[in-house]
């Protein structure tokens, strides 16, 4: 902007404060005169306009017929190869078909169909008179039914209409159950066994070394034929060794593990989803969904992340055989709070 | 009345015929009349809304195919088909019939893969429609109804989209059920009921994927029909808005008429879209959900992301922290009757930032209103430039918006960027709050930079590049003087200035009406007005020699 040393600089004072400058406007000098294209003026150029309409509408016939030949000539066998070939000849020639049409007419509408811009007067949305007769028949029409006057018939009526939608909301109580105590309790109970998961073996104690990391879930879950969904929702456990010396248990809880063997619940007491990484170097649990971080260290309390409450512990022992048992189930209710929880 | 229906008109043509007796039953030849040459403006900007329309078009014909194939039952099952490496095994019967669609149906993949990116389209067309809408001023008097229409036209795209990504039962999705079964569950008092009355008992049950299935290709769509209906009802009635320039005022309409020009750009720009579409399909993967397996609550795997309209919610979710400087956000209320739980950790989060995001949307029409005191209809949109402090604030919003959405990635930002991941969600958390606030600043700065060039450029033309040696010895560039055409695009707009605060009946300045008058100032105190003609001769009297440069140049634009 330095070089304009003619005129006022469009420096500070182009921020005008209010009312400095005067309010002198530019005439409209409407509509710009058109301009012809190139298809308007010269034979020529509307014949080849024409041909590449044409030759556009022809890519959609062959892409129409490509969809055929991947329809009708891809052989799918057991391999995700042909899917992905057939899926890419019939997107192929979709697209074609209709890229084909489209940039076809497109280009019809912009080289040979009239560009003259026209302009139309708008019509007034609503006039005053419609506006004033409308009111003055609502008015009627109140007046006639006399509902000012007679509060009863008036009163009663709101009364029922404001009754009237409940049943409409309490049908929709036997949507489900009610909750009663089923987020309280686990599949977990005292003896039962730790087994793999998705396998169901049971897991020793002796093969569980130090720093490794099981998926868990009880014992008779892979049996269940209702509801092992909900009960592995709750139910699924992760089962590390640490050197007993780090684990740094509360009172109460100082017989919950074995030999620095700790099983936490796997559910998240955020929003719910599994706790599925094991940081082994740092032992820390770590949420994928919202990374909620809990530190096995101190009962994995929460040390990061949009959790509150630490991961509910697992009460283990060994049983007889030397495998995994639980003493007994959670003490708390797993996964995400709710209302009731306390 | 008999004399009326005989008919003296005999048509010429076979098309006359036809309408003729379509006329004679139902009357459309007035609708053809009144629509058949009406004038439409035309506006790449214009486009985002028509995207929208065509790809729920394409959403209809692609869910309609599916709907054949797909099987919305939680019935356990086991996968027979012919992706081998599921062979065997056990999922519901929604899952493996959506892998027989992708495996076992021909084109069903792709028809797959048209409707989920059609979704993502029209979701993100109509975002993008909306902001358009916004930064050029489209929702002022009349148009604030539609503006609405359009505000619950995103909510339910929003919730067709979520319920639609539901449906399949694969591992990813089931862990966005889980998500949302753990919001709901914090919900103060009634969180537990809903849950076990949507999922017809604990999670994840068997009921929900019929439930959902019902909500997205029944009530939804629907719903989103009618509200399309009503939309274009208004854009008929209100007429479309245009650009500023010249020969374009309030009072009229400029543009191509429907038939042929617009109809065909138009009509044809829908099978662009769907051949866009035929191709992301053709070459771009999405949700295989071969590779993600059938729902079960114990594995899951790192790096999940949620579609990208619901991102910025499960982003909200990350950034709360449970514990914020030792305090925690969840208590234990000791109430008459026991202990409740209320979880401020899960929703605030779920529920404040969409709040905001919505309320400010659908109440802003009617707050710059209040600001303005401007009841005048508007035909002709604003240049966003030329409304700095709208501008800002829409980018504020935006910004807020993408700070939630980056932190849905954090993990990914973490491990492709080899940073930290709590770092990562400490600078978003800070962006949360101030991130707006610069957007705000920066935007209005560069609106009213802007205007300033524009005034430049009218007052004193266009830089040519040419130089020049004056006989004296001085060298300058020669400016290229506008047409009146350009020169009237660049200085043919509005700009308000602050209005005090209006005495009432008793001549008091109400508290109301003071706090008006401060925001009016937020608004409006920062302006450039457009330039005069009287600056522009004055901006040439004051230069005779640089007028002398321009005079030919200016000559010869006239002349072409």
């Amino acid at each position: 902007m330095g070089d304009h040393s003619d005129g006022i600089p469009a420096g500070s004072d182009a921020v005008a404060k209010a009312g400095l400058h005067d309010v002198e406007k530019f005439q409209d000098p409407g509509l710009p005169p058109h301009r012809l294209r190139l298809a308007d003026t010269d034979p020529w150029a509307a014949k080849r306009a024409e041909r590449q309409v044409a030759i556009l509408f022809g890519i959609s016939v062959v892409g129409t017929l490509l969809f055929f030949f991947g329809y009708f000539f891809i052989r799918l066998d057991d391999t995700i190869g042909t899917l992905r070939i057939q899926n890419m000849l019939l997107g192929l020639g979709t697209a074609f078909a209709m890229l084909g049409i489209g940039t076809g007419i497109v280009h019809w509408a912009r080289a040979l169909m009239p560009d003259h811009e026209v302009s139309e007067e708008r019509h007034e949305l609503r006039s005053e008179a419609d506006r004033v007769a409308a009111e003055k028949i609502v008015g009627d029409i109140i007046e006639e039914t006399g509902i000012k006057r007679r509060p009863l018939i008036r009163n009663t009526l709101l009364g029922a209409v404001a009754l009237a939608p409940f049943p409409a909301i309490v049908m929709f109580r036997d949507l489900g159950p009610l909750p009663a105590d089923a987020l309280r309790h686990t599949m977990w109970d005292k003896g039962t066994r730790l087994v793999r998961d998705p396998t169901g073996t049971p897991i020793r104690a002796s093969d569980v070394t130090l720093g490794s990391a099981f998926h868990v879930i009880p014992d008779g879950l892979n049996n269940l034929h209702e509801g092992k969904l909900e009960e592995k929702a709750k139910a699924v456990v992760l089962l590390m060794r640490l050197d007993p010396s780090l684990l740094n248990p509360s009172k109460g809880r100082e017989d919950w593990s074995y030999n620095g063997i700790v099983a936490y619940s796997k559910i998240c007491t955020h929003v719910g989803c599994p706790v599925a990484l094991y940081e082994q170097q740092t032992h820390h649990l770590l949420c994928p969904c919202h990374q909620s971080t809990f530190d096995l260290t101190q009962e994995c309390k929460v040390i990061f992340g949009p959790a509150k409450r630490p991961l509910p512990q697992l009460p283990i022992a060994v049983d007889s055989e030397g495998y995994l048992v639980a003493q007994s189930d959670f003490h708390e209710p797993v996964g995400p709070s709710f209302w009731e929880r306390g | 009345m008999s004399a009326a229906t005989e008919s003296t008109y005999t048509p010429a043509t076979a098309t006359g015929r036809i309408t003729n007796f379509v006329d004679q039953r139902v009357g459309g030849s007035g609708i053809l009349r009144e629509f058949g040459r009406k004038v439409f403006p035309d506006h790449w900007s214009f486009m985002f809304g028509e995207v929208a329309l065509y790809t729920f078009v394409i959403l209809l014909l692609s869910g309609t195919f599916l709907t054949f194939f797909f099987d919305p039952s939680m019935a356990e099952s086991t996968y027979n088909g012919s992706y081998v490496p599921l062979k065997g095994v056990d999922m519901s019967v929604a899952m493996n019939s959506t892998l027989n669609i992708s495996f076992d149906v021909r084109g069903g993949l792709f028809m797959r893969q048209v409707h989920h990116w059609s979704a993502l389209l029209f979701t993100a067309s109509i975002a993008v429609h909306m902001l358009r809408v916004f930064f050029t001023g489209a929702f002022r008097k009349p148009r604030e109804l539609n503006w609405v229409v359009g505000g619950v036209l995103l909510i339910l795209s929003l919730a067709d989209g979520f319920t639609g990504y539901s449906l399949p039962d694969d591992l990813l999705s089931g862990n966005g059920l889980r998500i949302i079964q753990g919001v709901i569950s914090s919900i103060p008092v009634i969180g537990t009921y809903i849950s076990f009355f949507l999922f017809g008992g604990e999670f994840p049950g068997t009921a929900i994927i019929g439930r959902l299935y019902v909500l997205h290709i029944l009530l939804v769509p629907a719903m989103i029909l009618l509200m399309i209906a009503i939309h274009l009802f208004m854009v008929v009635v209100h007429k479309h808005t245009q650009y500023p320039g010249p020969g374009r005022n309030d009072r009229n309409v400029v543009g191509y008429p429907l038939g042929p020009v617009y109809a065909a750009k138009a009509g044809g720009f829908f099978f662009i879209i769907f051949g866009v579409i035929a191709l992301m399909a053709a070459f771009f993967t999405i949700n295989p959900i071969w590779n993600y397996g059938p729902y079960d609550p114990s594995p899951i795997s790192a790096g999940t992301q949620p579609d990208w309209y619901i991102g910025w919610v499960d982003g909200a979710l990350r950034l709360m922290p449970g514990w914020l400087l030792g305090i925690p956000l969840e208590w234990n209320i000791p109430l008459p009757w026991g202990v409740n739980t209320l979880s401020l950790n899960v929703l605030l989060p779920a529920l404040v930032p969409a709040g905001i995001v919505f309320t400010v949307l659908f109440a802003y029409p009617w707050i710059e209103r209040w600001v303005t005191k401007d009841d005048r209809e508007h035909h002709v949109l604003d240049r966003p430039r030329n409304a700095p402090t709208r501008t800002a604030i829409g980018m504020a919003g935006f910004t807020f918006y993408c700070v939630l959405w980056a932190a849905a990635s954090s993990d990914l930002i973490a491990t492709h960027f080899h940073v930290s991941l709590n770092d990562v969600i400490y600078w978003l958390r800070a962006l949360f709050f101030i991130g707006p606030i610069i957007a705000f600043t920066v935007t209005k700065r560069i609106a009213l930079a802007l205007q300033r060039k524009d005034r430049e450029i009218a007052l004193h033309g266009r830089e040519t590049g040419r130089i020049v040696r004056l006989p004296h010895g001085e060298y300058q560039e020669v400016h290229a003087q506008l047409d009146d055409y350009k020169r009237y695009k660049l200085v043919g707009y509005e700009s308000p200035e602050p209005s005090d605060g209006v005495p009432n009946g008793n001549g008091v300045v109400t508290k109301q009406e003071r706090r008006r008058a401060m925001i009016s100032r937020l608004f409006f105190e920062d302006r450039v007005a457009p330039a005069t003609p009287a600056e522009l001769e004055a901006a040439h009297a004051h230069a005779p020699v640089h007028e002398q440069i321009e005079e030919p140049e200016r000559l010869k634009e006239v002349s072409h």
